[in-house]
């Protein structure tokens, strides 16, 4: 941080969407002469009081030891590619400055006050021009302004969604999307993904099964482009017939979109909102991904009966979304050059892509998959089926450097053990070749480990190194 | 007093200790002493050296804090410290050496089979899992050799799934043993200044009986405390404990965690340095024995004074 001044504490709001260095816990300083007031002590009898007051949706909302592992993922001498996070040390800190100076100058008292529940005009203005980079054409009515696109998804379950309804996501879908689902005990169904995103045909049945048994899913929730976390993006034509089983069906999508613009190569697939018109598409925006992710801005675009309620339980949770983080979005949109940004952190993370791709290559042994994403922050892998990518972790942090674990991404915390979510966007070139070594090596020792004990495949001692670990293995596709 | 709190570290059990810590550092503060939290890195020495603590209560877990390595360190620097000194403590987290000095003693303690990864990289010991499995039957438990919590911990229910179960294990360590299975009743015996609490047994939902890590997460374990256990069977159980305590040469606290099957208790671990957050056991066990929180810290404050310097593996 150069010695610059930054807040402490962990970021853990999404614990498996980002995890980032840290300051050490023990170092929490404290007001001059304000005492620190913790808690004494907490009883185990207390314990067992607080739990009877618990609402039964909590014990959905748990911690594990995967998340104790996570935690030490923060430690600064480890390569983390488990976080989430996009690279805002390319942001010019300079026109930072300006932009602040200016509401700081000009719209002091406005920019410290409550603002409208459903967001400023102007910061709506922005939004629509983001949609429209993407080829949509909202009515600004249809938009609300939210607490970055986390709170969309919270607001959008809350609306929508009784204990036990259906709920239908990918698998893997985007893990921090797994918790709020959970909360309010929805029943969630995932439908596998290939490359080209979640399969249609198998939603399809999905739905059919559900209809045989009377029921209806609530909605869809899909991240159509570079999809978290499997770096996958939906077909066009797997995205005309989604928008047209909604249609038919009368199920809603919840289209969450935070990577779009961050595309690589190829062509730009229409959304889903574009496509349906905004019927039965809720789409999910943020500046988190384009812009920055401290600021808080996501929003959603859905039709007025929809939004209305959504309105009503966006008063409820925080009454307005952050003014003075609206106030920055107006004067970092009148300069005009933001899609100038996006470019430029397209070219970074393109090649950040490209050097992670390269070093999987070179260093994943032959047995392991992964996907080749086209635009935003992740690519997934997947290892040999005996490998679990939680233990791989704790084996992998001794070598300092730490990924997330698949079983993150599924509701059932049990399937996609053997995949990995790898980051590309937080770390430089260097820091992503070395980690994706770190990660090949200790991945080749547990399969010789494995070939040796099964005595399958005996192919004397491991490799030292990132060299090919030997032996009859059958190759497997890589895609 | 001024009492050091070391925690964090980077041990897998990091997160625990933290919150062992915050207690504990809470408790010293209601006691009327100056807590320093340390979290342990490499200015560690540095610290203590500046700080000049007068005594260093330890609330790290797993490798690196639990093993003896920092109390090493504060037998060098001549600093008293709480919990097991250095051999107590390396023994402990050896579940193997652990084991066999149990076995020498004649604590009752699973049968098991140790090795190495080099004893299957180059010593061909695949071959002999057939023998191992024959000799502990299925469904066999296999775990490293050092961790404290449940973090690699398997169960093999057939042939097939030892391998699995075996490479999950060396994840964590590069010695794993692998464990005849006792089926019975969870049972952790807190032992403070030598003497056993109340038991406190844990009983896991029926669905997660085989998931380990369902037994560390608040609702999906119940834990009973005492325990409802005939008289003589308490009895029996803690005399094990303290004697484990004993022969492993604990001092000041520590866990002792068994099995009661159908005949006799199987002592599976000693923790040297059990958890001390506000759900753990050893809390727990105090509290039904009438020790609140505070208490507690001060009993095991009080403990590491009284302790002799004798330990020390360098002359003053």
């Amino acid at each position: 941080m150069n010695g610059r001044r930054k807040l402490r504490g962990r970021i853990s709001a999404t614990l498996f969407a980002m995890t980032e260095p840290s300051e050490q816990e023990g170092q929490r300083r404290q007001p001059e002469g304000a005492p620190r007031r913790r808690r004494a002590h907490t009883t185990s009898r207390d314990l067992e009081r607080y739990a009877g007051l618990f609402a039964k949706r909590t014990q959905a909302m748990r911690s594990s030891a995967m998340r104790d592992l996570m935690a030490i993922t923060a430690r600064p001498e480890v390569i983390s590619l488990a976080g989430g996070l996009p690279d805002t040390s390319t942001f010019p800190a300079e026109s930072f400055a300006a932009q602040m100076t200016r509401i700081a100058h000009e719209s002091s008292a406005e920019a410290l006050q409550y603002g409208p529940t459903e967001g400023f005009e102007e910061t709506k203005a922005c939004l629509v021009e983001v949609m429209a980079a993407e080829g949509m054409a909202p009515d600004p009515d249809d938009l609300i302004v939210t607490t970055g696109g986390q709170q969309a998804i919270d607001l959008i379950t809350k609306t929508l969604v009784d204990p036990g309804d259906p709920v239908i996501c990918e698998a893997p879908t985007y893990p921090g999307a797994v918790p709020t689902f959970c909360s309010y005990e929805a029943d969630v169904h995932q439908v596998n993904t290939d490359d080209d995103g979640m399969r249609i045909d198998e939603l399809e049945e999905l739905i059919a099964a559900l209809a045989r048994a009377g029921r209806r899913p609530k909605f869809i929730y899909s991240v159509p482009s570079f999809q978290n976390p499997a770096g996958v993006t939906l077909s066009e034509q797997r995205r005309r017939r989604l928008v047209e089983l909604a249609r038919e069906h009368e199920v809603l999508i919840v289209e969450d979109n935070p990577y779009g613009l961050l595309r690589f190569d190829g062509e730009p697939q229409p959304t889903l909102y574009s496509l349906d018109g905004g019927d039965y598409v809720l789409y999910l925006g943020t500046l988190s991904k384009i812009l920055s992710p401290g600021i808080r801005i996501g929003w959603v675009a859905a039709p007025p009966p929809v939004l209305e309620k959504i309105g009503l339980g966006k008063q409820a949770a925080d009454l307005c979304t952050s003014t003075l983080s609206q106030y920055f979005v107006r004067e970092y949109f009148g300069e005009g050059r933001w899609l100038d940004y996006v470019a430029d952190l397209v070219t970074i993370y393109r090649d950040r892509r490209d050097a992670m791709l390269d070093a999987l290559e070179r260093h994943f042994p032959e047995q392991s998959i992964w996907t080749r994403p086209g635009g935003g922050l992740f690519l997934w892998a997947t290892l040999p089926d005996y490998i679990d990518t939680t233990d791989l972790l704790a084996k992998a942090l001794r070598e300092n450097v730490a990924f997330v674990p698949g079983r993150s991404a599924y509701v059932d915390g049990l399937r996609g053990a053997s995949s990995m979510r790898l980051n590309f966007s937080a770390s430089d070139e260097d820091e992503l070749r070395e980690g994706i070594r770190r990660i090949g090596h200790v991945i080749s020792e547990q399969i010789a480990l494995y070939e040796t004990i099964t005595g399958e495949h005996r192919i004397g001692p491991p490799p030292d190194d990132e060299d090919d670990p030997g032996g009859e293995v059958v190759p497997m596709p890589r895609r | 007093m001024r009492v050091a709190v070391l925690k964090g570290g980077r041990s897998l059990e990091r997160e625990v200790s933290l919150r062992s810590a915050a207690r504990v550092e809470d408790a010293l503060n209601a006691l009327g002493h100056e807590a320093i939290g340390i979290d342990v890195g490499r200015d560690l020495v540095d610290r203590l050296r500046e700080e000049r603590p007068d005594v260093v209560f330890i609330a790290l877990h797993g490798p690196g804090g639990e093993d003896g390595t920092v109390q090493e360190l504060l037998e060098i620097l001549d600093l008293p410290y709480t919990g097991p000194g250095v051999a107590a403590c390396a023994l402990c987290m050896d579940k193997i050496a652990a084991k066999h000095e149990m076995r020498t003693a004649g604590i009752p303690t699973p049968d098991w089979a140790a090795f190495n990864a080099t004893a299957f990289r180059e010593l061909g010991a695949a071959d002999t899992l057939e023998e191992i499995e024959a000799r502990l039957g299925f469904p066999l438990v296999v775990k490293p050799a050092s961790q404290g919590s449940s973090l690699g911990v398997e169960f093999a229910a057939s042939r097939q799934e030892v391998p699995q179960a075996l490479v999950a294990a060396f994840s964590y360590d590069e010695r794993v043993l692998l464990e005849r299975y006792v089926k019975g009743r969870e049972l952790a015996v807190s032992v403070l200044d030598g003497e056993a609490l109340p038991i406190v047994e844990a009983i896991p939902r029926q669905e997660d009986f085989f998931n380990f890590e369902a037994r560390y997460e608040i609702g999906r374990t119940d834990y009973v405390c005492p325990a409802e256990l005939a008289a003589e069977e308490t009895a029996r159980v803690q005399e094990i404990a303290t004697r484990t305590y004993e022969t492993l040469g604990c001092s000041g606290f520590a866990r002792v965690d068994l099995m009661l099957g159908a005949d006799e208790p199987q002592v599976l671990e000693v923790n040297a340095i059990p958890g001390l957050t506000d759900t753990s056991l050893f809390p727990m066990a105090a509290e039904a024995a009438g020790i609140d929180f505070t208490q507690l810290v001060e009993r095991i404050l009080a403990s590491a004074r009284q302790r002799p310097a004798s330990e020390a593996t360098l002359p003053a």
